[in-house]
């Protein structure tokens, strides 16, 4: 990588972006932290609260008990989606016609609105009308996402494994076509069996695009709204409520601006850590 | 075994096609149909439904917010991104790195979190309900991204050519516009149909910051499954011919969505 | 260690090969006695690493048959071949130490225990590996990992050839030397039969005791490296190797001998009539040239030191020949006469000697 030269000046090319973001980014923080500290009963009245609101949501069990639906949820999904996409990448034709044919029929489900994923998973798995839901009962298991926690579960689990594994699976494409066909060709003449090929060649290669997948599945799933909203309403009960569903209902559902900004930026900080962690981790392993 | 390998990638495909399968199957129905009896494939096929959006303003305005947003948020994107990824690129400067983190920590910011302010905000500076509030919205997570993955491919393009465009007396916007852009083409398509994916398929800001004139088709689609409940079929149409611009700009880009993926920038 | 026989082989990348430039291989036949260097050269794109990847099996041919001691191979997996290559990138396992990349073809074969880690040991210590055994991989230089590479070949005790496809590639120049004379020596230590493919006529020519150039998919000549030198077969042998290459110049044949631009050359054969030849040339090397009294009539253009000799061009009419002078010898000015060393002179016609 060639060196780079110092140069105060090159702020001036980054001025609009700083400007764009600093814009949607600051002002609602800082809109958010006044509310998080402060209580108001309406006509734009506000009493200095200190750290009341974040005591409340961090002893709240129903804080609690969405942070956990939150990390079993994003915990399930990056178990199925990552080995998932990764067995897919590495069964994916290697050129030809069909390559084209699977990139695009699989990155289809990436370019639909998210709502739309809802509508559309709720339509197919109708327990009456959806094909999915007429399988499964025809099965002889009783399935009603709408009745049944469990399957209202499995259900938000399937569209998101059918909504995001394509990403894991272009990103672990990639990285396996970024492999010389030298390492295979050698591999073959040590002898090596396709377990040790995995292990030995691809999997190491595909560690940096794996990273960036795992990451980006854990913070997308962990500010997951729109589609089970749309699907399942966040029900039965509070059964399928994830933190972003929470947040939403208490802020414009309840408009309990106190309670939902402070839950608003202990969710952030949360994702922000981890990913930090993450991303720290990530560029260490990489210095070795 | 080798033979066997196939086998995989089609039980996926086929499990990815189902629902949309489903979704197509029923947008054909009638609401008679759909409600009677279950059928594999409409018995009655009918484009009602379709007819229905194309000729009815509040159902093919909504495609054309959507759409309206959706492109003024890529062209902002991508056109002040490009400008700092170069900086990010070729030069060091206070606070860069910081700045670059920063940039990426909006990618990580749940939009339920920022829902509320942005709909105040943009109530505040007479934005509310326009294209124009939500192809702003949308920035916060694309320009990040955008600068992140033009910062990928401007750091593939040797210096050597700034230097000797420099040498030949290019200045530095004549440069930019003739000689580096062309070079990084494909990062810029990259980049674009990112911005164009994300501001697509993104709806909870989207909704929060219209109602009535700007408001997104898939807004329009939840409103009709939440009063008419049964109108099942309409609602497939609608969500059918969502998915059509996203397959247009994959099958454009098909080529260059391995490359941009390959860069590990996404 | 094993003969290696190609019988009649021809390959294409395409389904229906139909002109004869559709194939990537031309038809060939080609033996390696057991234990020899063979050098294969050629321009890149002249189907040398086809050829390769034929013998390693990683490739298999469209037509023809590979033995190994008469024994048909064609069809047999790479793992069942005992062929051991090396490949223009290094190619190590990062994951793991140098130990266990020397060891993993062993593994994989079921070796284990104290004739595993005796045989790791050994190679190391021939390949000069022994400090940096227990050193990830991925932390060495290039030099390193291609020495890794070629370990993981020798390390199999019963390989029947190595193979190298342009091995040094990315090795820094200086570092070349090092490890071409490694590679002499390890063949003289060994005894493995080496095929080592290369553009690169000094790699070659002081690896190898057998040369084969190759062209276009053919092979043009195969010998010594000093008959590569004294008797190209092909007017792109005598062009592709030496520094500068062989002159060639368009002459005419009659009465039983070579003329060019009017003065009768001698050349090492008696000339036959040209016959249907399209083209004639005379090939003689800048090596054996001469200034004399009379010959072919040439103006001396340029003169240009080359160290311990110096290159002189000169023209005749169109045509500019080069010569080689020894150090301290000195080239005339303006017009001068050429003597071509008859026993190096050859008559070419469309490009292939007359013999």
């Amino acid at each position: 990588m060639a060196r780079k030269t110092t140069n105060q000046k090159a702020w001036f090319l980054v001025v609009p972006v700083v400007v764009l973001v600093a814009f949607n980014a600051v002002i609602p923080l800082m809109t958010v932290v006044n509310y998080s500290v402060q209580e108001t009963f309406g006509d734009n009245v506000f009493f200095w609260e200190g750290v009341k609101w974040y005591e409340q949501v961090l002893h709240s069990a129903r804080f609690h008990a969405s942070l956990l639906r939150q990390i079993t949820f994003t915990g399930i999904i990056l178990a199925i989606e990552i080995p998932l996409g990764v067995a897919i990448a590495l069964t994916m034709p290697k050129k030809g016609f069909w390559v084209s044919v699977c990139l695009v029929l699989m990155a289809l489900p990436l370019l639909i609105p998210w709502n739309v994923v809802g509508a559309m998973w709720n339509i197919y798995a109708l327990p009456e009308l959806g094909l999915l839901g007429r399988i499964i009962n025809g099965l002889g298991i009783n399935y009603n996402f709408t009745q049944q926690p469990i399957a209202a579960w499995f259900t938000t689990i399937m569209m998101d494994v059918w909504h995001w594994t394509s990403l894991v699976v272009l990103l672990a494409y990639a990285g396996l076509r970024s492999i010389p066909d030298a390492y295979y060709q050698a591999a073959k003449i040590d002898g090596a069996s396709g377990w040790a090929v995995f292990r030995h060649i691809q999997l190491p290669k595909m560690k940096r695009v794996l990273t960036i997948a795992i990451l980006l599945r854990f913070m997308d799933s962990f500010m997951i709204y729109t589609e089970p909203f749309v699907l399942t309403g966040g029900g039965p009960g509070n059964s399928t409520t994830f933190l972003s569903i929470d947040l939403v209902k208490v802020a414009l559902g309840q408009f309990d601006l106190g309670p939902a900004a402070a839950m608003s930026l202990i969710y952030f900080l949360i994702v922000l850590l981890t990913s930090w962690v993450f991303y720290t981790l990530m560029m260490k392993n990489e210095e070795q | 075994m080798r033979k066997l390998t196939w086998l995989a990638p089609t039980l996926y495909i086929t499990f990815l096609l189902m629902p949309i399968y489903w979704l197509l199957n029923m947008s054909f129905k009638t609401t008679n149909e759909i409600l009677g009896t279950f059928t594999l494939w409409p018995q009655e096929f009918t484009f009602d439904n379709y007819i229905k959006i194309f000729t009815d303003p509040t159902w093919y305005n909504g495609y054309f917010n959507s759409i309206t947003y959706v492109l003024i948020n890529t062209v902002i994107s991508v056109s002040v991104a490009l400008p700092a990824a170069y900086a990010f690129s070729r030069y060091r400067f206070l606070g860069d790195k910081h700045l670059f983190f920063w940039l990426l920590t909006n990618r990580m910011a749940p939009p339920a979190v920022f829902a509320l302010p942005f709909f105040q905000l943009y109530s505040a500076v007479n934005l509310f309900d326009t294209p124009i509030a939500v192809a702003l919205a949308h920035c916060l997570f694309n320009i990040p991204l955008a600068v992140w993955i033009l910062e990928g491919f401007m750091s593939g393009v040797p210096r050597e050519l700034d230097e000797t465009a420099y040498v030949d007396g290019y200045s530095f916007p004549r440069f930019f516009v003739r000689v580096f852009l062309p070079t990084i083409a494909a990062g810029i398509g990259v980049a674009a149909f990112f911005c164009f994916m994300f501001s697509w398929v993104e709806l909870l800001l989207a909704k929060t910051l219209t109602s009535v004139a700007a408001k997104p088709i898939a807004a329009t689609m939840t409103r009709t499954a939440s009063t008419s409940g049964y109108e099942l079929g309409l609602l497939a149409a609608a969500g059918t011919l969502t998915i059509v611009p996203g397959a247009f700009v994959i099958y454009f880009v098909r080529n260059y969505i391995a490359k941009g993926f390959a860069l590990g920038r996404v | 260690m094993a003969k290696i026989t190609l019988q009649d082989i021809r390959h294409s990348y395409i389904d229906n090969p139909v002109t004869e430039d559709d194939w990537a291989l031309k038809h060939m036949s080609v033996d390696w006695a057991d234990g020899t260097a063979c050098a294969l050269l050629g321009p890149s794109g002249c189907g040398k690493t086809t050829l390769l990847n034929i013998i390693s099996g990683l490739l298999d041919p469209s037509e023809g048959k590979v033995l190994f001691d008469g024994k048909d191979m064609t069809g047999t997996p790479t793992d069942q071949r005992n062929i051991a290559q090396v490949f223009q990138f290094p190619v190590v396992y990062d994951t793991m130490s140098v130990y266990d990349n020397l060891a993993f073809p062993l593994r994989n074969r079921g070796v284990s225990g104290a004739a595993l880690e005796s045989r790791v040991h050994e190679i190391a210590a021939m390949l000069d590996l022994e400090e940096t055994l227990h050193s990830r991989a991925s932390g060495l230089t290039a030099d390193g990992k291609q020495k890794i590479s070629l370990g993981r070949g020798l390390v199999r005790a019963d390989v029947s050839a190595i193979l190298f496809d342009e091995p040094l590639t990315v090795i820094d120049p200086h570092l070349k030397w090092m490890l071409r004379s490694k590679l002499k020596e390890l063949h003289q230590q060994v005894g493995a039969t080496m095929i080592y493919v290369t553009h690169d006529q000094t790699e070659a020519l002081t690896f190898a005791d057998q040369v084969i150039v190759m062209h276009e998919g053919t092979v043009v000549q195969i010998g010594t490296p000093v008959e590569l030198f004294e008797r190209p077969k092909h007017t792109f042998v005598g062009h592709f190797i030496g520094s500068p290459g062989m002159n060639l110049l368009p002459c005419e044949i009659r009465d039983g001998a070579a003329f060019f631009a009017g003065t009768r050359v001698e050349t090492d054969h008696a000339v036959k009539p040209a016959g249907a030849a399209k083209t004639t040339q005379i090939g003689v090397r800048p090596e054996f040239i001469s200034f004399a009294d009379q010959g072919v009539a040439v103006e001396v253009v340029k003169v240009s030191d080359a160290g311990r000799h110096s290159i002189v061009e000169t023209q005749a009419g169109d045509h500019v020949i080069r010569l080689l002078l020894d150090e301290g010898e000195k080239a005339p000015e303006g017009q001068a006469f050429l003597h071509f060393d008859p026993g190096h002179t050859q008559v070419y016609a469309d490009g292939w000697m007359v013999e």
